[in-house]
């Protein structure tokens, strides 16, 4: 049960410095685009967005010095965010539409592209993907992709990014939401089915 | 035998979590024989990198 952060602390503590995860301006950068990202696509309101990340950002700054790790200080800025968020929501009459984990049963759209025996339909049959990494050069791809994400209905997006985009574990997760690992899985498997159908139909297929 | 619908579950679920062994092997059997299932496989790492590469990108263009 060591703690590496303490061990390199000749000096007692120094109130002064900076904690290790926000002294690096590229972690704080990457951290605030992914904040941003989140926050958009949630409030799909970008002045909103951009005032919540900044709270949320501001509030994280000011107990900082407890977090070494930038995996947990991003943890953290993260739930600081989700609460400004759904401020932001309240304050916009949005209350009762702001997603809960009741929302599960409203996707059919995966039964849809199968049969009744389980199998591919042949119109959702998955086509082979041109060259996936050449397109991640390509600015119209993220635009897309960007769009596709948008379509997502606003717990499948939430969850995906929570997941895909702060990288946070399943446990981490279900901790923050409430809801079940069984659930999480559900709805991380409906996501990823549309996004798949978004991408194929609008990029991976065009012009073939 | 699995199905589709199952694989593919199963091949979302193997992102979250490690596969049994029995999973593991009926998953392998039936994407042995379907092609669109394979396909939707490697489709399921793709999408992670995606998102992963996403999430780290740095807007591009102005903002008006």
């Amino acid at each position: 049960m060591s703690n590496p952060s303490s061990a390199f602390d000749p000096l007692g503590s120094v109130p002064e410095q900076p904690p290790a995860a926000l002294a690096c301006p590229v972690f704080l950068a990457d951290l605030r685009e992914q904040m941003l990202k989140f926050a958009v696509l949630q409030l799909a309101d970008r002045s909103q967005a951009e005032d919540a990340v900044q709270e949320a950002l501001e509030g994280a700054l000011k107990n900082s010095a407890a977090f070494q790790r930038q995996a947990a200080l991003k943890t953290w800025v993260f739930a600081i965010l989700k609460h400004k968020i759904t401020d932001a929501l309240r304050r916009r009459h949005k209350a009762d539409q702001a997603v809960t984990a009741v929302q599960l049963d409203d996707d059919e759209a995966d039964d849809s592209r199968f049969d009744h025996k389980g199998r591919w339909q042949r119109g959702a049959r998955p086509a082979r993907w041109q060259q996936p990494e050449q397109s991640m050069e390509d600015a119209h791809f993220w635009r897309t992709f960007d769009a596709c994400l948008n379509c997502l209905p606003a717990l499948q997006a939430r969850l995906f990014m929570m997941r895909e985009f702060l990288e946070l574990s399943s446990d981490e997760i279900c901790a923050q939401e409430a809801i079940t690992v069984s659930n999480l899985h559900v709805v991380l498997y409906r996501a990823r089915l549309r996004l798949r159908d978004c991408l194929e139909n609008n990029w991976f297929s065009e012009g073939t | 035998m699995m199905n589709c619908k199952q694989a593919t579950r199963l091949l979302s679920d193997g992102q979250e979590r490690p596969l049994t062994v029995a999973e593991r092997s009926s998953l392998k059997f039936h994407t042995l024989m379907c092609t669109s299932c394979r396909r939707f496989q490697g489709q399921m790492g793709t999408l992670r990198q995606l998102a992963q590469s996403y999430a780290k990108s740095q807007p591009d263009e102005p903002e008006n």
